[in-house]
């Protein structure tokens, strides 16, 4: 047991490495460094920057040493908490994001409890009655849910809403929410904005899991031990619930580490068409102004959450599937 | 052998009979895809979402760059095929003007004015298949030009037509799909390939590899990378530079695919055989071990290109992607971004259509062809 936490967790630490230095080498990609679009900004507000300061500032960001050099700097800044200013906002990187990363999380972990709460009584019903006019509609379901990305079914459900109800169904908060800051009343409105675009990211992984527990549990229920709880006269809800649906949930929990980061990756541009306040919308607008160190701070942060989720998720699977527990390792 | 045949006899009609004994591998496939209804239907729409790839600029017949400003956010306009009794197909007169009281645009069509469709009418010039200089289309107007008489789809702000707008997306958008999924495919059995042969180190190594790529959310990473393409780069570049993004994670599935099949194959007798008869590396893995597990690769790989779609279309949807004046099922799409545009127009939402018709069809066929990729299993 040990030894498969300690190969999840160096694992866990390699990815966000690997994720680091992908962040950082969208940061270096635009022509020019930090300075010269500094010097640029400068000059449209009428300030010109001195020679000597432009030179500070390169020793400063170690811009004149080589690459691998100005990664450790940028690392070890990032360790002490300083993500460096954004070009755009002229504010701290971590002051721009703010709550962002937090909502986020919120949104994202949402989805995936929707995603398992819905999925897991689907996909029993599906197996256990295969083949019926249920069975067929989740699968019908099932099959549109995988064919259409969420952003799409994020900007019909936006007109739909719109058209049918005069509903605008963007945005976590109501108007008087915004800016204020967080009490009990401003978290109950994030509650009541959350379902739908919840509901929206959820969907492709639901569709996703649906066909996963189906399968997985109609493999189960066609083996001998299945049988032979039936003929001992166990009720046929015991049957199912007991036996092979537990066998059945271990794929399925690992699944999760896939399905997190596809929840997340999804959420950056549903957030853009329902004008959500959680990163997305603000990673393209960085990416769009070439606001490098904003931009490559929010793949890395999203980066690192994934990992830590992936991780927790590590550790579910530890929990559900006592073979992992007694053995070690897959 | 005969428990292996089984599931063949079952699967295929009793007339067949013993034809199954000496049908090659690929007859016993397609015996078996035949089968999957929804595959098939999958499969012809395939052909016909590519026929149209082909045939875009014949299909289309106006200029998909031509703006005609007296037509912007023009309605789908709607064909009559009759005209008193008999087959006459043709549309009426349409006239813009504005509102005076909210200074919105209306249009107001002419009943008197009815003007015929030709097939095979003369319209803008274009090469087919980028060699061949015409300028027949499918349908058009005799007299005056397409673009200020047929609007099938209606118009965008700017008044281009969305038809032929949407015939030109949909050749980039499905050629890049293939095009990255070339890639993937080269990447995937490469790295799959030496996993599956070498094992130990190799192996762990591209594993962890691909467990780490795999659990990097893709959409922000690369719209980093897109963002981060020169401004100034022709069309032309900035198509190949996306399809190389989109594969960078693209190849992990089918290196999984084929490193699961090398695992398994590389135990069967024939591979022995093979091996103490003398035969080369090269050629066991050539002659005897991609023959045998091609049908998994193509299964995969049609399973990969829908993932390739959308990454295109989300990219371009977020304007990282596929820039303007090129045309893709994002760059359309990008169109019906805000509430306020599709409030307006909701024709403009139109392009989701064949997004998600195309991926339903994939994705039947590749069900479909993984079934059929082991005509011996159950």
């Amino acid at each position: 047991m040990l030894a498969y936490l300690a190969q999840r967790f160096l694992l866990a630490i390699l990815t966000v490495w690997a994720v680091s230095v992908l962040s950082f080498f969208i940061i270096q990609l635009p022509a020019g460094d930090y300075v010269d679009a500094y010097i640029a900004l400068q000059r449209e507000t009428g300030t010109l920057v001195s020679r000597q300061e432009a030179e500070n500032l390169r020793t400063q960001y170690g811009l004149d040493q080589p690459v691998y050099v100005q990664y450790a700097k940028w690392v070890a800044l990032i360790l002490q908490g300083n993500f460096g200013m954004s070009m755009e906002w002229r504010r701290p990187v971590l002051e721009v994001i703010g709550d962002r990363l937090a909502l986020t999380i919120v949104v994202s972990v949402v989805a995936l409890l929707f995603t398992w709460a819905v999925a897991l009584p689907i996909g029993i019903y599906s197996a256990v009655r295969q083949y019926s006019f249920g069975d067929y509609i989740f699968t019908f379901v099932g099959f549109f849910g995988l064919a259409t990305p969420s952003f799409l079914l994020a900007l019909v459900v936006l007109y739909l809403a719109f058209s049918l109800f005069g509903a605008n169904i963007g945005g976590l908060f109501s108007s008087e929410f915004k800016l204020a800051s967080w009490s009990l009343a401003k978290v109950w409105d994030l509650l009541k904005h959350l379902p739908v675009p919840a509901l929206i990211l959820a969907l492709s992984a639901t569709a996703q899991l649906i066909r996963v527990m189906r399968a997985n549990l109609l493999d189960e229920v066609r083996k001998p031990y299945v049988v032979t709880a039936r003929a001992r006269g166990l009720p046929e809800r015991r049957v199912i619930l007991k036996y092979p649906v537990r066998v059945a949930l271990n794929p399925f929990a690992s699944t999760l580490g896939y399905l997190f980061p596809h929840i997340v990756s999804g959420s950056i541009i549903v957030s853009v068409v329902l004008s959500l306040p959680t990163m997305g919308p603000v990673l393209l607008r960085s990416l769009q102004s070439q606001d490098m160190f904003l931009a490559g701070t929010i793949v890395l942060l999203i980066g690192v959450m994934t990992v830590v989720g992936t991780f927790i998720s590590d550790l579910v699977l530890l929990l559900i599937d006592p073979r992992i527990r007694l053995v070690g390792g897959r | 052998m005969t428990e292996r045949i089984l599931p063949v006899e079952a699967a295929i009609a009793p007339e067949q009979g013993e034809r199954i004994f000496v049908a090659s591998q690929w007859q016993l496939m397609w015996w078996r895809f035949r089968k999957h209804r929804l595959a098939m239907i999958g499969a012809v729409a395939i052909i016909i979402f590519y026929l149209a790839v082909i045939g875009a600029d014949f299909i289309s017949y106006s200029d998909p760059e031509v703006t005609e400003a007296n037509f912007s956010q023009m309605p789908p306009q709607p064909v009559r095929l009759f005209d008193g009794g008999a087959f006459r197909p043709h549309v009426l007169g349409v006239k813009g003007a504005r509102d005076p009281n909210t200074f919105k645009r209306v249009f107001q069509t002419d009943p008197n004015v009815k003007i015929p469709l030709r097939f095979f009418a003369r319209g803008y010039k274009y090469e087919f298949l980028g060699i061949i200089p015409t300028d027949r289309h499918l349908i058009g107007v005799d007299e005056g030009r397409a673009e200020e008489t047929i609007f099938l789809l209606g118009t965008d702000t700017l008044g281009r037509d969305l038809w032929s707008r949407l015939m030109a997306g949909t050749r980039v958008s499905l050629t890049i799909g293939l095009v990255s999924v070339a890639l993937s495919l080269f990447l995937g059995v490469l790295f799959g390939g030496l996993s599956g042969l070498y094992g130990g180190a190799v192996d762990t190594v591209i594993q962890r590899l691909i467990e780490i790529l795999r659990s990097i959310p893709t959409i922000p990473l690369w719209m980093g990378l897109a963002a981060g393409l020169p401004r100034n780069w022709t069309v032309l570049q900035v198509y190949f530079a996306i399809t190389i993004i989109i594969s960078l994670v693209g190849w992990t599935e089918l290196a999984r695919v084929v490193r699961g099949r090398f695992l398994a194959l590389r135990e069967e007798d024939f591979v022995m055989a093979a091996e103490l008869s003398g035969c080369s590396q090269w050629r066991i893995i050539f002659r005897h071990l991609v023959p045998s597990f091609m049908s998994h690769i193509i299964a995969a790989t049609t399973l990969a290109l829908p993932v390739m779609i959308i990454s295109e279309t989300s990219l371009s949807f977020l304007g990282l992607g596929i820039r303007p004046p090129a045309i893709s099922w994002g760059v359309l799409l990008q169109d019906a971004q805000s509430l306020q545009s599709v409030a307006l127009s909701p024709w403009l939402l139109i392009p989701a259509i064949p997004v998600i018709a195309v991926i339903l069809a994939f994705n039947f066929v590749g069900d479909g062809l993984r079934d059929a990729a082991d005509p011996y299993g159950v």
